[in-house]
């Protein structure tokens, strides 16, 4: 692999940036391999690494359907946070925070982290109690948050309007939360992989399993059959559609989530704004737009395709919280396929099916937990047992009861 | 935006109906176990094409009836009332 470093950047620079090798090797599948995993987005290709980095299983193939980074890795709004309520998402989340904050040294690539801080907004006094309790909740957790009064949450964000139609009496901030570049921790994770050897295939979509003894021996594809000794899932919004080609059934709805960007500006806000109650959360991109993002739309959907009644009621939440933004174009609108669980926390681990793996069900924010879902699924997969951080996000809680409802925790409807 | 025809009113804009999750989920007895009764409670079909669902007609009407939708396209293929098993789909 060729580093990314000053002197080759000026080496390169003088021979007039043509000799570069291409980051990522584009492989043709073998026959077969000790590790298949479907899906090409983050929690594919950091599962791969992972795999092959800390657990030296280097015959590993990641089939994607389309080309990497296309579904949802490329479609989020980069917030990377770990402010969750529960104790197993917040050790989990805040596994993938720490992981972000050393990405770029430990993949060499630049995926421009920015800890700019994630505010949560309170509208009311029942807010404000809800909102001490899920910070202190937080914090018992060891990770970093704190509560806002009125003068340090405008401090923070200027432009913020707090006496608009659902008043702002406070809120809190996870500093160490923010944004980091999607395209550059999709390619930084594939660049680091197949630098291990890891093959990354394009254009190779999944069509049938073959299970002999309830055990998985090999997928069928469009570039041919690709024997495994084991498969991962990580297909995002595609899993109840794969997963039924194994003959299981999932707790997961599909649904549109769009986001949309503004116009450029000059920088007017330097952190992230997110409201529970109005469901609205609002950043500003390095390049200025404006990047806006709400809740799902509420009908299931494989369309990529958000509908205009939600993104009416997103921007009608936006330019409330922001009344100066009501003067910006919006300039691009889109929307990722998210599968959603029934209480809207992730679906990792083993399944039925031997030696067959599942990473999914990450709904609405599946960006942030790309680190902490490689890392911990590439452990999964090379021992055979779930991680420690994620075996209460298995399958089988649907059936014991213990839930893990993050929707309402974070008081928002998915 | 989504015109669904109501089977009542006709032919109206989508923020005048609510989404009710999928149509034809039967509710299994007392007596299944208990991954029958998860698989009740939790378990989608979820499909990537023809989608049997429930809408409510909240401003209007007030009525509820099915919808037969094309999740990949958003194509409303078929709406029709509560009560009568789901419509072959060949006929959609």
């Amino acid at each position: 692999m060729q580093r990314y470093c000053a002197l080759n950047l000026g080496w390169h620079a003088l021979r007039g940036n043509r000799h570069w090798q291409a980051a990522w090797r584009d492989a043709t599948p073998k026959r077969s391999y000790d590790v298949v995993v479907i899906g090409g987005g983050g929690h594919g290709l950091a599962t791969a690494y992972y795999l092959a980095k800390k657990h030296g299983i280097r015959d590993v193939a990641v089939l994607e359907r389309s080309a990497i980074g296309l579904g949802n890795s490329g479609r989020n709004t980069q917030v990377v946070r770990s402010n969750y309520f529960y104790p197993a998402s917040c050790a989990f989340y805040d596994h993938s925070l720490k992981l972000y904050e050393g990405l770029g040294h430990t993949l060499n690539f630049n995926v421009m982290l920015s800890q700019r801080g994630v505010i949560n907004l309170a509208h009311s006094d029942h807010d404000m109690e809800i909102q001490r309790r899920w910070c202190n909740a937080i914090r018992m957790c060891g990770v970093d948050s704190e509560m806002l009064t009125r003068e340090e949450l405008q401090a923070l964000a200027v432009p913020l309007n707090l006496d608009g139609r659902y008043p702002v009496l406070g809120g809190f901030i996870q500093r160490r939360a923010g944004i980091c570049r999607h395209d550059a921790v999709v390619w930084a994770y594939a660049r680091g992989a197949s630098a291990q050897g890891v093959d990354i295939v394009q254009n190779c979509e999944v069509t049938a399993f073959e299970i002999s003894g309830s055990r998985v021996r090999a997928v069928e594809t469009s570039q041919g059959r690709i024997a495994a000794d084991k498969v991962v899932m990580s297909v995002a919004g595609y899993s109840s559609e794969v997963a039924r080609l194994a003959g299981l059934d999932l707790p997961i709805t599909t649904m549109a989530l769009q986001a949309m960007v503004t116009e450029p500006v000059k920088p007017v806000l330097n952190t992230m704004v997110i409201s529970g109650l109005v469901h609205a959360y609002v950043s500003q991109s390095d390049r200025g737009e404006i990047v806006i993002g709400g809740g799902a739309d509420a009908y299931n959907s494989y369309a990529q395709r958000g509908g205009l009644p939600q993104m009416r009621d997103v921007v009608r939440a936006v330019v409330e919280l922001f009344p100066s933004f009501s003067r910006l174009k919006l300039m691009r609108q889109w929307a990722g396929r998210v599968d959603i669980t029934p209480d809207t926390s992730p679906l990792m681990g083993l399944t039925p099916v031997e030696n067959l793996f599942i990473n999914c069900g990450w709904g609405t924010g599946g960006y942030k937990a790309i680190p902490g879902g490689g890392d911990t699924m590439a452990h999964t997969v090379a021992t055979g047992k779930p991680h420690p951080l994620i075996e209460k996000f298995s399958l089988e809680r649907f059936r014991t009861g213990a839930l893990i409802d993050e929707g309402a925790a974070a008081g928002v409807a998915h | 935006m989504l015109r669904i025809a109501c089977p009542y009113c006709g032919v109206r804009d989508e923020p005048e109906f609510i989404f009710g999750g999928p149509a034809h989920v039967t509710r299994p007895n007392a007596q299944v176990d208990d991954a029958a009764w998860t698989a009740y409670l939790f378990n989608r079909k979820n499909p990537a094409g023809t989608h049997l669902e429930r809408w409510l007609h909240a401003y209007g009407c007030g009525r509820w009836f099915n919808v037969a939708r094309d999740t990949r396209t958003h194509q409303i293929l078929q709406t029709y009332v509560m009560g009568p098993p789901p419509p072959d789909p060949n006929d959609a």
